[in-house]
C-alpha cells in the first residue's frame, strides 16, 4: 500500500511547524526522566523549548516566504482540511511569541513554587500545537482536535500547582465548564455536518448559503457553535470560569491562557464567522453586538472592585474580548484587520503585565494582591515603569500599542455605521482607566508594605524587555506591524 | 536650523528628560539645577521664533512634514501660525517658570517630579504644534499621564480623588472626540479614496450639516471638558486645589488652553457649517455666559484662596469661549489674547498662593489678613496679579476682555450685556480677596513673623509682570500676529464676511479688526 498519496510533500509543508512542536513536546517528556533526571538539569528542557520554537519559527518563515510569492497566497493540504494562508501564519507567529515568552518567564516561578517538572514545557508545546490547527484548520474535525489538544493541555497546566488549593479548584472548574462548552460545540458541529454532509468549511458554507434565511436548523447550529466558542474567548455570559481559572493558575499559565488561548479561539471564530457563517451575518450581527456590549459591561464593571490583580486582569481580559467581538460585529475588512492588530498588541501588553506579576512571586510571597504592588516604584522602578506602560496600553492610551487595537475597532464600527456601539465602547475606556490606575496608584503613590525586592531572573528580564519594547515600538512606529496585519487578511 | 526649529523646540524637554533620568537620585541639587536648565533651554530655544516669524503671512510657518504611518495616513506634520505662536511662547515660558517655582516647594521624589514636568512640556507643545490629527491626539493624551502623577503624588490631602477625577473626565471627553475624528477621517476617505489625518486634507471634506453637527458635538465634549466649560467644570476646582503649586500654574496657564485652542484649530475650520449653525452658537454662547457668571458667583462664596482662583478660571475661560463663538474677528482675536492673559495672570495668582502656602501651609482666607504690613514686596506682586486678572486698564486683562466684549456685542448685544456683569463680579471677588488677605491689621499672630519674598521668588514673577504690562500698554503686535489667522478662520466660518457684513457695521476700534 502506498501512503505517499495521503501525505504528500505539499501536505507536509502545510503542517511542518505543528510536526516540530509535537516532536519536541514528546522529546521533552522523554528526556525529562531519561537524560535529565536531576532537577538541576531542567534548564536544558527550557533550552529545548527555545530550540523547538526556533525550528517552528523556521517552518513558519518558510511558509510565509513561500506564500509571499503566490497569488492567491494560500495552500491547502490534506484535501482542504488545513489551509495555509497569511491569516494562519500571522496567528502562528503570535502563538510562537507567546509560548516562548511564557516558557522563559515560567522557569523561576516554578522553582519558587516547588513544582518544577519537565512536563510543563511539553504541555506548552502541545498547547501551541493545538493552536496551530485552530489557526490553520478548515475542517471541523481538525478544528475540534486542535481545540481539544489545546484545552486539555491547559486543564493540566492550570492545575499545575498540586499543593495549592486554588490551583486545583481552578483546574476543576475550568475542566468542568470547558467540557460542557465542548459539548455545545460538538453538538453544533454535528448539526453543521448534518446540513452539509461534509466537515469541510467550504462545503458547509455552500450548504448554508443554499438554505433560506432564518432556517431553524441553521440557527440551531449557529447558536450552539457560538456558545462553545464564546466560552473559549470568555465572553459574557460564558465568562464565569475566567476569573477563577486566571487567579488559581500559575501566573505564567494565566498569561498563556489569556493571550494565546484567546487568540487561537478568535482565529477559529474568524474562520467560522467570516467563512461558512458569513451568509448569516444578518442573524448573528445583532446577537454578537449584544454579547459584545454585555461582555464589555460585565468585564469592566466587575474589574472595578477586584483586589486581586490576577482577577482584575481576568475581568479586563473579558472586556478585551468584548472589544474584539465588536470588530466582528462591524463585519468589514477594517474590523477583521482590527481584531488581528488588537490580538497582536494584546499579546505583548498582556504578557508583559503578567510577567510583572510573575516577578512579584517571591519566596513566601504569592504576590498577586493589589497590596503586594504597593510602593513598587521605590523598590524596582524598572518594573513599575514597565507595568505603567503595559497598563496604559491595556487601557488604550497613546502612544502605546494598545491604542492602535482600539483605534481599528472604533474605526470599523464607524465605518459600518454602528455609532451607538462605538460610543459605549469608547466610554468603557474611561472606566478601564479607573481600575488599571488602581494598580498604578498602588505602585507609584502608596508606600511599600514589605521590603523584599521583586524576583528577577534573566528569563523574566528578557520577557519584560521584549514585551515592553514592543509595546512602545508598536505604539510609536506601528507601520511594519500594521502592514503585516493587513497582508494577513483573507476574506 | 530653521526647517527643524519646531522639532527642536518640541523635543528639547524630552532630551532634558533623558539626561535627567540618568542623574543619581540622591543629589537633589544637581537634579534641580539640571531640570531648571533644561526648561530654561526650552524657553531660550523658542525665542528665535519671535524674530523669524513673518507676521501677516498666510498659512503655516516653519512647517515640517514626514510620512509617519502611511497605512493610516498619519504624518509627522508640525507648523505654527499666529495663534499657535503665542500659545507656544506661553508654554515654554510657563514651563520654565513652573520648574523654577518648584525649587523649594518640592522636597521628595524630585527626579520623578521634574521628569513628569518635562514630559508634560513636550506633550503640551505637541498639541499646539501638530497639524495632523493623529499626531495631535497622541500629544493630547500624552499630557494626561504626567498631570495625573503631578497631582496624585505631590498633591494635597485629597490628591488621589482629584487626580483620578481629572484623568477620567478628560479621558472620557477625548475618547469621544476620537470618535469624531474617526468619523471625519472616514468621510474624507470615502470621498477622496485615500486615508489622511492631515488637517488641510480633512478641511476639503464635504460634510452634510447633520454629520458636521454630530462631529461638532463629539469635538465639543473633548474640548469643552478640557477648557472647562460650564457643566463640565467640576474636575477643575478639585484638580487645582489638590495640585502642587507648579501643577496648578501649568494646569491653569497652559493645559486649559488646549481646549480653547482645539475649538479654534479644529472645530471652527473643519466644521464651518456646524460652527456657524444658529442653535449650536446659541448653546455655546449661553454655556459660556453661564460659566462666566456662575464661576464669578462661586468665587464670591469661597473660603479657600486657591479654590477661589480655580473658579475664577471657569469665569475667565467663559470669556474665551464666548469670544470664539461670537465668530467675529474681534471676538476670536480677543479670545486668543485673553487665553494668554489668563495664562499670565492666573499663573501669577497661583504662584502667589504657592508663596504664601509654603510659609503658612494653609489656604483658608480667614487665616490671613493684613499681610501687606508684613510682606510689602508680596503685596505689590499680588496686587499686580490681581489687577491684571480683574481687567484693569493698562494691564493685560483689560485688552482681552474688552476685545471679546466688543466681538460679542457685534454678534449679539444681549451676550455682551450679560458678560459684562462677569467683569464687574470679577473685580468684586478679586478686590475682596485682596482686602481680606492683605489689607487692614494683622489679625492672626502667626502672620507677624512671615518673611517677605526671596530674590528667586521675585525673579520668577518678573517676566510675567513685564509681559502683563506689555500686553496692557501696547497690544498692537499681538493683534498684528493674530490678524491673519483669525481672518482665515472667520472667512471659513462665514464666507464673504469681510466683503459683505462688514460694510454695514461700524468700524471696529481695535487695530486687530479686519482691514
Amino acid at each position: 500500500m502506498n501512503f505517499s498519496q495521503y501525505y504528500t510533500a505539499n501536505d507536509h509543508f502545510t503542517i511542518i511547524p505543528a510536526v516540530m512542536l509535537a516532536l519536541f513536546g514528546c522529546a521533552i517528556l522523554l528526556f525529562d526522566f531519561w537524560i535529565f533526571p536531576d532537577p538541576r538539569q531542567r534548564k536544558w528542557l527550557l533550552i529545548f523549548v527555545v530550540l523547538a520554537e526556533i525550528f517552528t519559527g523556521v517552518g513558519l518563515y518558510r511558509q510565509q516566504a513561500w506564500l509571499a510569492g503566490q497569488s492567491p497566497s494560500m495552500l491547502q493540504g490534506f484535501g482542504g482540511a488545513v489551509t495555509l494562508d497569511g491569516f494562519s501564519v500571522f496567528f502562528n507567529w503570535i502563538f510562537l511569541v507567546a509560548a516562548l515568552i511564557v516558557a522563559v518567564m515560567s522557569y523561576q516561578y516554578l522553582e519558587i513554587s516547588n513544582e518544577h517538572h519537565g512536563e510543563y514545557y511539553g504541555l506548552i508545546l502541545f498547547a501551541q500545537c493545538g493552536m496551530y490547527f485552530l489557526a490553520t484548520g478548515t475542517d471541523l474535525v481538525v478544528l475540534f482536535i486542535g481545540l481539544e489538544l489545546m484545552a486539555l493541555s491547559f486543564y493540566v497546566m492550570v492545575g499545575f500547582l498540586r499543593a495549592d488549593k486554588r490551583s486545583n479548584e481552578a483546574a476543576l472548574k475550568y475542566l468542568l465548564l470547558g467540557a460542557f462548552s465542548t459539548g455545545f460545540l460538538a453538538y453544533g458541529f454535528s448539526v453543521l455536518y448534518g446540513l452539509a454532509g461534509s466537515t469541510k468549511l467550504q462545503d458547509i458554507g455552500d450548504a448554508i448559503a443554499a438554505r433560506p434565511a432564518w432556517d431553524p436548523v441553521v440557527f440551531l447550529a449557529l447558536a450552539t457553535t457560538s456558545v462553545g466558542l464564546l466560552f473559549k474567548i470568555a465572553a459574557a455570559p460564558f465568562h464565569m470560569w475566567a476569573p477563577d481559572a486566571y487567579e488559581g493558575a500559575p501566573t505564567p499559565v494565566t498569561a498563556y491562557l489569556s493571550v494565546a488561548s484567546k487568540a487561537a479561539s478568535f482565529a477559529f471564530l474568524l474562520r467560522l464567522f467570516n467563512g461558512p457563517l458569513q451568509s448569516l451575518s444578518a442573524e448573528w450581527e445583532p446577537i454578537l453586538a449584544f454579547i459584545a456590549i454585555l461582555t464589555l459591561t460585565i468585564g469592566n464593571l466587575a474589574a472595578i472592585n477586584q483586589t486581586n490583580i490576577k482577577r482584575l486582569l481576568a475581568y479586563s481580559s473579558v472586556s478585551h474580548a468584548g472589544y474584539m467581538l465588536l470588530g466582528l460585529v462591524a463585519n468589514n475588512a477594517m474590523g477583521t484587520n482590527g481584531i488581528l492588530v488588537y490580538l497582536m498588541v494584546y499579546t505583548f501588553m498582556n504578557l508583559g503585565a503578567f510577567a510583572v506579576i510573575t516577578a512579584m512571586r517571591r519566596q513566601g510571597i504569592i504576590g498577586d494582591e493589589l497590596e503586594d504592588m504597593a510602593g513598587l516604584m521605590h523598590k524596582n522602578p524598572g518594573y513599575a515603569m514597565l507595568m505603567l506602560v503595559f497598563l496604559l496600553s491595556l487601557a488604550g492610551i497613546p502612544p502605546t500599542a494598545g491604542f492602535l487595537g482600539k483605534y481599528y475597532i472604533f474605526l470599523a464600527l464607524i465605518q459600518s455605521g454602528h455609532y451607538g456601539l462605538a460610543v459605549v465602547a469608547t466610554l468603557y475606556v474611561a472606566v478601564a482607566i479607573y481600575y488599571y490606575f488602581k494598580i498604578v496608584r498602588s505602585m507609584f503613590i502608596r508606600e511599600e508594605t514589605e521590603r523584599a525586592p521583586a524576583a528577577s531572573s534573566l528569563g523574566l528580564r528578557l520577557a519584560l524587555g521584549v514585551t515592553g519594547l514592543l509595546t512602545l515600538v508598536i505604539g510609536i512606529y506601528p507601520e511594519p506591524f500594521l502592514e503585516l496585519a493587513k497582508t494577513s487578511l483573507v476574506r | 536650523m530653521d526647517q527643524h526649529l519646531l522639532s527642536i523646540i518640541l523635543f528639547t524637554p524630552l532630551a532634558g528628560l533623558l539626561v535627567l533620568v540618568l542623574l543619581p537620585s540622591k543629589s537633589k541639587d544637581l537634579i534641580r539645577i539640571w531640570a531648571n536648565l533644561a526648561s530654561f533651554a526650552g524657553f531660550l530655544i523658542s525665542l528665535p521664533l519671535l524674530s523669524r516669524f513673518q507676521t501677516g503671512a498666510s498659512g503655516f510657518q516653519f512647517e515640517e512634514k514626514f510620512d509617519w504611518i502611511p497605512t493610516l495616513g498619519a504624518h509627522y506634520h508640525i507648523g505654527i501660525d499666529g495663534i499657535s505662536l503665542l500659545l507656544v511662547m506661553l508654554t515654554t515660558l510657563m514651563g520654565f517658570i513652573a520648574t523654577l517655582v518648584s525649587w523649594s516647594g518640592i522636597q521628595d521624589r524630585l527626579k520623578e517630579y521634574y521628569a513628569m514636568f518635562l514630559l508634560l512640556q513636550t506633550g503640551m507643545l505637541g498639541v499646539f504644534l501638530s497639524l495632523d490629527f493623529f499626531l495631535f491626539y497622541i500629544f493630547w493624551e500624552l499630557v494626561l499621564v504626567p498631570m495625573y502623577f503631578i497631582i496624585g503624588i505631590w498633591g494635597g490631602p485629597r490628591k488621589l480623588y482629584a487626580a483620578i477625577k481629572f484623568f477620567l473626565y478628560t479621558l472620557a471627553g477625548s475618547v469621544l472626540m476620537l470618535l469624531g475624528i474617526l468619523t471625519l477621517y472616514f468621510q474624507h476617505a470615502t470621498q477622496f479614496g485615500t486615508y489622511s489625518f492631515e488637517i488641510s486634507d480633512l478641511m476639503r471634506t464635504n460634510l452634510p450639516l447633520s454629520m458636521q453637527q454630530l462631529v461638532f458635538w463629539a469635538f465639543f465634549l473633548g474640548f469643552a471638558i478640557k477648557v472647562p466649560m460650564f457643566p463640565f467644570h467640576t474636575w477643575l476646582p478639585d484638580a487645582h486645589v489638590e495640585a502642587p503649586t507648579a501643577g496648578s500654574v501649568i494646569l491653569a496657564a497652559v493645559l486649559l488652553k488646549m481646549g480653547t485652542y482645539g475649538f479654534l484649530r479644529f472645530s471652527l475650520p473643519l466644521l464651518p457649517n456646524a460652527s456657524a449653525d444658529r442653535t449650536i452658537v446659541q448653546i455655546l454662547a449661553v454655556l459660556s455666559i453661564i460659566g462666566i457668571i456662575y464661576g464669578a458667583l462661586v468665587c464670591l462664596m469661597q473660603q479657600d484662596w486657591k479654590k477661589l482662583v480655580a473658579y475664577s478660571s471657569v469665569s475667565h475661560l467663559g470669556f474665551c469661549t464666548l469670544g470664539i463663538f461670537s465668530l467675529t474677528p474681534n471676538g476670536i482675536a480677543g479670545s486668543v489674547i485673553q487665553q494668554i492673559n489668563h495664562g499670565i495672570s492666573t499663573g501669577m495668582l497661583f504662584m502667589v498662593i504657592g508663596v504664601i502656602y509654603e510659609r503658612r501651609h494653609t489656604r483658608l482666607i480667614s487665616e490671613y489678613g493684613g499681610l501687606a504690613h508684613v510682606m510689602p514686596k508680596f503685596a505689590i506682586i499680588f496686587a499686580i496679579a490681581m489687577l491684571s486678572s480683574a481687567g484693569l486698564p493698562l494691564l493685560n486683562g483689560f485688552v482681552g476682555e474688552f476685545t471679546i466684549l466688543q466681538g460679542a456685542f457685534e454678534a449679539n448685544r444681549a451676550w455682551a450685556a450679560f458678560a459684562v456683569t462677569g467683569v464687574i463680579l470679577g473685580a468684586a471677588y478679586l478686590l475682596w480677596l485682596y482686602q481680606r488677605t492683605m489689607l487692614g491689621q494683622v489679625t492672626n499672630g502667626k502672620n507677624l513673623t512671615l518673611h517677605d519674598m526671596s530674590f528667586r521668588e521675585v525673579a520668577m514673577f518678573l517676566p510675567l509682570v513685564a509681559w502683563a504690562v506689555w500686553i496692557g500698554v501696547y497690544p498692537k503686535p499681538y493683534f498684528d500676529i493674530l490678524q491673519r489667522p483669525v481672518a482665515e478662520i472667520v472667512e471659513r466660518v462665514h464666507p464673504g464676511y469681510f466683503n459683505g457684513v462688514l460694510a454695514q457695521m461700524p468700524r471696529p476700534l481695535s487695530p486687530g479688526g479686519a482691514k
